[in-house]
């Protein structure tokens, strides 16, 4: 059986190597961006001088050959869904017998007046990177537009170039859409207080055109124009899906698919970002354009392909970044507003770049999310209290099992108690301090559900 | 702020600058007077042969024209005492108390050249001293103290952007290690005078390259990861700049110290102080490393202050190379005791089980005895207690010199360490092979201390003890070790050479609480932790199955961990479950049935 897959990102290549683990099937990968799967979340290090490209590949080139994954470098136009052969722009077309379609996001546009002139541009591909590295010499300002986590990146690597950064943010707080205000108002601070240009509430109502089909300012719906050589566009992304449209595969703002992720064509599965989920778990949103979520769905399409059909479970939801200098991890459901039947615990560090945050139920004090700002917890503790509905006051007790930060890293969690205590008129202590041992027997013990 | 590093940096290159010109400032002038040499046969013999070529009373300019002349006359005067041993030694005479042996040049040529020196730095010592290690200290410190004012975090921008920290790619890599590799053998065959050793080494190497290539076929496995940054010579010339500078420092420091008396002759003054002798080279050695460790500790305490674990880390490297490598034994000497480094531990103190320094040490009396016995249960006892409990780390990166000398100094370059599965298996074989060699060479040492024979098999234990310091003592240690720092990362040493971390290594692998574990599926695979790793580990690797990190060569340094973005990596201590949690294959998360993965 030969499985042709679409896309070379971490979703594509999850699968390629467990089929391959359970299976001797033949496996292609085809891209268009790179002969070598890298991590994407790693470009910004490359710009930064932190990384070569050829750090960011997690497996040597000899790799794909030992294990029999071929790699086919090229643009696809069409795919056949009936003759089931891919299409090139070049070269002969590929017969296969499953197609896993992982073909990713794009950076959203949305209709800006001057989008798209030179020296405009996302962030997302390899070649997003060389356009601004290739754009970057001499560069006197550039605007970035849109505060989620790849502006901020955007921004960031600019600052490491001494290049200044105007950042344009429609919320009045950065990501205050997903961040809780204290949150949010944290990142804030930080970003403005390595000097960039933040200009909340502000959105763009178009980029002007210096006469020669180069960008060479921005005018903000307030008006003002600011002189800049480089514009980011980082409002988001959509799946990538453009090529596939008007032809039998379902699609509605992504590819279509049921729990086994598969589409509404036979053998044809899709994963990762470009992927719309017909029924979403609950709580959870139909598209989730993250690493974490695009791996567990290689691992997942690639048992099904196996012999061995899985339903997608994403488990309970985790995801983290890094804020300039702010580590960010997130662990089950904090939303940005707190639902009624939600308490929230907040401690914060009168250093103002570290807080934890524990949100639980009213009801029964369920914890039911972990939110952490410059502190490392375990993902594992932190998953396992929440999928056991752990009470919060056990929880807070036993705190230090959580903790991941590095040896002799001040803890805070007698501080969280502390915290907890005045919120709530009780007289807690805190029984256990970080320890690994202690976090083993933790995770080893079975606890009745 | 930035007026400041600039300034600082300025300083800095002028003191290096003053550093390297100070070799050539001196003159020599050659009389009866300056001249070092204890034993009268030879003194006579030499003040013959002198006389002969008209060569007393004159003034060299460089240490290079006088030294020559010297070994000239030297041999001249071993010729005519050879030629007057034929008819005969006077009564009562060692045949070497007679004769001139090789071995003496050195000695004599370095004493002498101390003595013969006159200019400015003979004259003004102390005002060379400030100059140099003096104003490059208050220069680096300069440059590295408005770090501090920076909001903390991790602090990598434009490294691979950096002249001096890029790194070379795989072929001048090859050109300068080869180049190098080459070099030390044809040197070593004039060192010690026969084919035999140099020949076996290029053997065991050859033997080494067909092992990695073919036996464990990493030449199908092509191409391997770059190793190095692929960057020719013309964007890295800083780093090639300091890395033969390095290299050249080393070949002076070990095979011609005459050429660097100048440097004796400013840390006089502070030897005087400390242990009341004039300095050696060894003593310049010391001096410069220590004060090299203290100022680029500070540089890391600035770029990781946020970070308490690598700050108490610091503190100890930098407390262990000054008070316990560098005073306590100059210390000792005043104090008419052994010189003795109390945390260095055989077989990385390969010269712990010599006749020589276990006579010095039994015959000086109770605390000589004690430094023997506390030598010894440090291999046997410190090594295998502490690496159990805390890892190789209590030593190789808290503790060790030669640690404390990466960790510091070497910092700026440890994302050069070649990450490739082909330069791990030659690390492996590499290191153990320097390990069975140390322990073969101090078996027939200490055969020969109890038997008194010096003949073991078809070997001389006196010729392996003395290939074995020029080899890896001095050549792998010195010249390779540090003098890469630039051109192949900081470990190289620790990580190709070290018997020692090959022995914590062993013990690190099979029996040890240590590991770093990873945070469940948080890992983004972005390449921070692997490209930081100065030991080459592959951390990423580990880290993007969810599997804990137990590797002999991980010296704990705890920088990965730092430089990850997303919280993943923890150096922990535990003996529960270190076997299942280092399984290969720990799934991130599946649903249901079977395959059903515990996170």
């Amino acid at each position: 059986m030969h499985i042709a897959i679409l896309g070379n990102g971490i979703s594509g290549i999850t699968a390629a190597r467990f089929i391959r683990k359970m299976s001797d099937h033949q496996i292609t990968v085809i891209s268009a961006e790179t002969d070598y799967f890298f991590s994407r979340t790693a470009l910004m290090y490359i710009y930064m001088g932190h990384m070569r490209f050829t750090d960011t590949q997690p497996y040597e080139p000899w790799f794909w050959e030992k294990n029999r994954i071929a790699l086919r470098r090229g643009w696809v136009e069409r795919v056949d869904f009936s003759g089931k052969q891919l299409q090139f722009t070049e070269g002969e077309p590929l017969a296969y017998d499953k197609l896993i379609i992982a073909t990713g996001s794009a950076p959203n546009k949305f209709g800006w007046p001057g989008q798209d002139l030179a020296g405009v541009r996302g962030l997302y591909s390899y070649q997003d990177l060389e356009y601004m590295e290739a754009h970057s010499d001499g560069l006197k300002r550039a605007v970035i537009v849109g505060g989620g986590l790849i502006g901020i990146e955007m921004a960031e690597m600019f600052h490491s170039r001494h290049i200044p950064v105007t950042f344009l943010v429609r919320e009045q707080s950065y990501w205050d859409a997903v961040l809780p205000k204290e949150e949010s108002e944290m990142v804030s601070r930080h970003i403005r207080e390595h000097g960039f240009d933040l200009r909340l509430s502000t959105e763009l109502s178009e980029i002007v055109d210096d006469g020669n089909g180069r960008a060479c300012a921005v005018i903000t719906n307030e008006g003002e124009r600011i002189e800049c050589g480089y514009v980011g566009l980082t409002a988001g992304v959509h799946p990538n899906i453009q090529f596939l449209k008007d032809g039998e595969l379902e699609i509605g703002r992504g590819i279509l698919v049921d729990e086994h992720l598969q589409t509404n064509l036979p053998d044809v599965y899709a994963i990762g970002d470009c992927v719309q989920l017909r029924e979403p778990k609950p709580g959870r949103r139909p598209i989730e354009a993250v690493w974490y979520t695009g791996r567990m769905m290689g691992e997942t399409v690639a048992h099904t392909l196996c012999g061995q059909p899985q339903a997608y479970d994403p488990g309970i939801w985790f995801n983290s970044a890094k804020f300039l200098d702010i580590e960010y991890q997130v662990y089950g459901d904090i939303p940005a507003a707190l639902p009624d039947d939600t308490e929230s615990l907040y401690w914060e560090h009168p250093d103002g770049r570290k807080s934890i945050r524990i949100n639980y139920r009213k009801a029964d004090g369920a914890v039911s999310g972990f939110n952490l700002m410059g502190v490392r917890y375990r993902h594992e503790v932190c998953d396992k209290w929440i999928a056991e509905a752990t009470p919060i006051e056990t929880v807070i007790q036993q705190l230090g099992l959580a903790n991941f930060d590095p040896e002799f890293y001040r803890e805070h969690e007698a501080a969280v108690v502390a915290a907890y205590n005045q919120q709530s008129g009780r007289n807690l202590q805190l029984k256990q301090k970080r320890s690994l041992s202690a976090a083993l027997r933790f995770l080893r013990s079975k606890t009745a559900l | 702020m930035k007026y400041l590093q600039t300034i600082g940096l300025v300083l800095f290159v002028l003191a290096l600058g003053i550093f390297t010109l100070m070799l050539g400032l001196d003159q020599y002038r050659l009389s009866s007077d300056t001249l070092a040499i204890d034993n009268d046969y030879h003194r006579e013999a030499f003040l013959e042969a002198a006389r002969a070529a008209d060569a007393l009373d004159k003034t060299y300019g460089s240490s290079f024209a006088f030294s020559g002349q010297f070994k000239s006359l030297l041999q001249d005067a071993q010729a005519s005492l050879n030629e007057r041993a034929e008819a005969g030694i006077p009564e009562g005479l060692g045949e070497w108390d007679y004769k001139l042996g090789d071995w003496k040049f050195t000695e004599y040529t370095l004493a002498t050249i101390r003595q013969s020196a006159e200019g400015p730095v003979t004259s003004q010592p102390l005002l060379f001293l400030l100059l140099t290690i003096g104003l490059g200290s208050i220069g680096g410190l300069l440059y590295i103290l408005p770090v501090f004012l920076k909001i903390p975090g991790i602090k990598n921008d434009r490294i691979f952007h950096s002249s001096l920290q890029r790194g070379l790619d795989l072929n001048w890599r090859t050109f300068f290690l080869g180049a190098t590799i080459l070099g030390i053998l044809i040197y070593g065959f004039f060192y010690i005078n026969n084919f035999f050793w140099p020949s076996v080494t290029a053997a065991i190497m050859g033997l080494i390259i067909w092992l990695v290539f073919s036996y464990e076929n990493s030449r199908e496995r092509t191409p391997a990861r770059s190793a190095g940054p692929g960057y020719g010579l013309n964007t890295a010339w800083l780093g090639v700049i300091a890395g033969t500078y390095l290299i050249l420092f080393y070949v002076l420091l070990y095979w011609a110290p005459e050429h660097i008396t100048p440097w004796m002759r400013m840390s006089d003054p502070l030897s005087r102080a400390l242990n009341g002798g004039e300095a050696s080279q060894w003593f310049v050695y010391g001096l410069l490393y220590t004060v090299i460790v203290l100022v680029m500790g500070v540089k890391m305490i600035a770029k990781y202050r946020h970070n308490r674990y690598q700050i108490i880390r610091t503190i100890s490297v930098m407390f262990f190379q000054t008070a316990i490598a560098f005073l306590l034994p100059e210390i000792l000497v005043r104090l008419n005791q052994p010189y003795f480094d109390f945390k260095n531990i055989w077989p990385l103190n390969y010269t712990f089980f010599f006749d020589w320094n276990i006579n010095n040490l039994i015959n000086s009396g109770a605390l000589g005895i004690f430094m023997f016995v506390w030598g010894v249960l440090l291999i046997i006892v410190a090594v295998p207690v502490f690496t159990y409990f805390y890892g190789k780390r209590w030593y190789c990166s808290w503790v060790c010199g030669c640690g404390g000398l990466a960790e510091t100094m070497g910092d700026p370059y440890r994302h050069l360490s070649d990450k490739s599965l082909r330069a791990w298996k030659f690390e492996r074989w590499i290191i153990h092979g320097v390990l069975v060699f140390a322990v073969v060479m101090t078996i027939a040492v200490l055969y020969t201390y109890f038997t008194g024979s010096q003949q073991i098999l078809f070997m001389s234990s006196d010729t392996v003890r003395g290939w074995y310091g020029f080899m890896i003592g001095s050549a792998f240690a010195g010249v390779v070790g540090t003098g890469f720092y630039p051109l192949m990362g900081n470990r190289m040493w620790c990580r190709f050479g070290c018997p020692l971390a090959a022995y914590l290594g062993l013990v690190q692998r099979f029996k040890s609480r240590f590991r770093i574990t990873t945070n469940g599926g948080q890992c983004i695979s972005c390449g921070n932790c692997s490209t930081y790793c100065e030991m080459g580990i592959d951390v990423r690797h580990y880290a993007q199955r969810g599997q804990d990190v137990v590797r002999a060569s991980c010296v704990g340094c705890g920088v990965c961990a730092a430089v990850c973005p997303r919280g993943v990596l923890r150096l922990e201590n535990s003996d529960l479950d270190v076997d299942t949690r280092t399984e290969a294959l720990r799934t991130i998360r599946i649903s249901g049935g079977e395959v059903r993965i515990e996170m």
